[in-house]
């Protein structure tokens, strides 16, 4: 008895922050747990039934690893992971490079009131929705009103029908994403380096070191806590792919999938599409799954070499 | 000599100051430039974009697609509402839901702060999928084709319950809250009257990144709704980007009845332009007075306790 009556007293010190939990604790159990939890139907063969999403569960069939054997049978699961990955090693590699480029250079220039302009222009993509880039993006690649095919034709070239050519797109989607992500991190990163103590490149110009000196041996140092953090995040979401600019971009054109179909939109796709229920679960806890041995396995190894910096 | 030396060491020589405002602005023009362009396609009329396309030096200029939107533009109002509606109630149930529970993993005193941290961090790590989550949200709690849809999914979000919990305990001193304990002010009393008002800050950035979540929100519109009436300005523009679609790859319909019906009912090029901009006008302005609510977001976010 005696453990219930502890328990119970303990509950009831802690009522009023219960309370203050509760509302969160259940979106979790219902938006986050349960999904989770609801995973095991890539295990099954999901029959929608009428009592219901848990009795539909309990009810399907257990047919082990079947849809994962039938997923990896095919060309698309190869074609989904390559895409993935290589699209985000490409946009955090070039990111973290063009990001921290720019905020040295923001950082730098003399006139600190037009700075703060471009900052604020260059921050405006980051506020967008891919909706609405995507409408931006037409108004360039349109084919019959485009701009782009305006200058191939005054140039004398053969205008090019974007949406259906594959090979210009990996390119596309690298400069969008580096169109709409630069502004923001630069800033983000800009924020860090205006916080530097003032004194070191103070001590360093005494010691006679000239500006490049100072940028590559206390400004970059000064944030490369902030640059693991932010790549390590990256790294850890390496497996998800941004939706909006995989959908929405290259408006969902069939011609173009091999470079622009991903794990999120082959999900997507298989669920609202072709309606393969257990098939795009079995993909999206594939994707789950290995992003999270990826964080913890990115994580442990910068905790190897810098507690500090490490995510937990 | 000396003198000189010491002040190049403050700033980057002219040249490459040049060069940088050089490197700065063109980005930053490139990053500006589609907006303008496309408020100058909305304002060009219908005529001169059939015979020369998009230009940003137009030969006729016309307000023909505002008139038109202002006229006959039902949906479009329509659609503006229910966004205005989900982005204000969405962002105060959402500030709501996540400054308490935040405010409870905080206090030290509170027994199950460990357990209830890790059901909100582990969402960060591990989820079911989009497809569990789908089902669940339409076959359990029958939420398709309502509100709802479009602003309980988005309520919580783990990453932003750990910056307002950094930000509770770097600037809410626990000896305040006992001292209004002692007062004889309850935990509830205590937080509603002075943790909020000295954490506004903190409050006034994760309601900003939520308004903007909503805002911009055309996902969840995608996955749930199907019912005219309760689709979102965003979500509305994607429909008719992707009927046009439709339209430009089947264009073997293009003579059938079917498809003029379709064509007739999309608003002109112009048109379509002009409600992107009636979309983005609203964060277009405000933005610039927020932005440095938004760097700060994330550099407490990345602060660890």
């Amino acid at each position: 008895m005696k453990p219930i009556k502890n328990f119970i007293h303990h509950l009831n010190l802690n009522k009023v922050f219960l309370l203050m939990v509760l509302p969160g604790a259940l979106w979790f159990l219902f938006f986050s747990y349960i999904p989770m939890f609801g995973a095991v139907i890539a295990f099954k063969d999901y029959r929608i039934g009428r009592d219901g999403f848990l009795a539909s569960l309990m009810q399907s069939e257990w047919v082990g690893f079947k849809n994962f054997e039938y997923l990896f049978s095919t060309n698309d699961a190869y074609i989904i992971t390559r895409n993935t990955i290589l699209y985000n090693v490409v946009f955090i590699i070039l990111g973290l490079v063009c990001a921290v480029a720019m905020a040295i250079i923001l950082s730098e220039i003399v006139n600190k009131r037009l700075a703060k302009v471009y900052q604020t222009g260059m921050f405006l993509p980051h506020f967008l929705s891919w909706v609405i880039v995507g409408y931006f993006t037409f108004s360039f690649l349109s084919v019959d009103k485009g701009v782009l095919n305006q200058f191939l034709v005054w140039i004398g070239q053969d205008p090019v029908s974007w949406y259906s050519e594959s090979k210009y797109w990996p390119y596309i989607l690298v400069f969008l994403n580096l169109w709409k992500g630069i502004g923001y991190s630069s800033v983000v990163y800009l924020a860090a380096i205006v916080g530097i103590d003032k004194t070191y490149y103070e001590a360093a110009m005494i010691d006679g070191a000239n500006k490049w000196q100072q940028i590559r041996h206390i400004t970059i140092p000064s944030i490369s806590t902030l640059m693991t953090i932010l790549t390590l995040l990256a790294v850890g979401r390496i497996f998800y792919a941004d939706f909006g600019l995989f959908y929405q971009i290259p408006r969902d054109s069939g011609p173009l999938y091999s470079v622009t179909n991903v794990i999120d939109t082959y999900v997507y796709r298989g669920l609202k599409v072709t309606g393969d229920i257990s098939m795009s679960t079995a993909a999206g806890l594939y994707q789950s799954f290995v992003g999270f041995i990826l964080v913890m396995t990115s994580n442990w190894i910068v905790r190897k070499f810098n507690k500090e910096n490490a995510l937990f | 000599m000396r003198k000189k030396k010491y002040r190049d060491a403050h700033h980057v020589s002219p040249a490459i100051n040049v060069l940088f405002n050089i490197i700065a602005g063109v980005f930053a023009f490139i990053c500006v430039y589609p907006f303008l362009f496309v408020i100058v396609i909305s304002l060009t009329s219908e005529e001169s974009l059939t015979k020369n396309g998009y230009s940003i030096f137009p030969e006729k200029w016309s307000f023909a697609a505002y008139e038109y939107i202002f006229k006959a533009g039902d949906q479009l109002l329509h659609s503006y509402g229910v966004t205005i509606l989900i982005t204000v109630l969405g962002t105060l149930v959402s500030l709501l839901v996540i400054s308490l529970y935040a405010y409870a993993i905080s206090r030290k005193n509170f027994s199950y702060r460990g357990f209830f941290s890790f059901i909100a961090f582990f969402t960060m790590l591990f989820n079911g999928g989009l497809v569990p989550t789908y089902l669940v949200v339409t076959q359990m709690l029958h939420l398709k084709d309502t509100l709802w849809a479009l602003i309980l999914p988005l309520v919580m979000n783990a990453f932003y319950i750990l910056i307002l919990r950094t930000f509770y305990s770097t600037t809410v001193p626990d000896a305040i809250i006992e001292s209004a304990k002692i007062d004889g002010a309850g935990e509830l009393r205590a937080f509603f009257t002075i943790v909020v008002p000295i954490s506004l800050p903190g409050i006034a950035t994760i309601g900003l990144f939520a308004t903007l979540g909503y805002w911009n929100d055309w996902f969840n519109a995608l996955l749930y709704i199907d019912n005219p009436s309760l689709v979102p300005l965003q979500s509305m523009l994607m429909r008719i980007e992707n009927s046009m679609q439709f339209l430009l790859t089947n264009a073997q319909l293009s003579s059938s009845g079917q498809s003029l019906e379709l064509l007739r009912t999309l608003p002109q090029e112009a048109t379509r332009m002009a409600l992107v901009v009636l979309a983005t006008v609203p964060i277009a302005c405000a933005y610039p007075f927020f932005q440095r609510y938004f760097v700060q977001g994330l550099t407490i976010g990345a602060v660890k306790e």
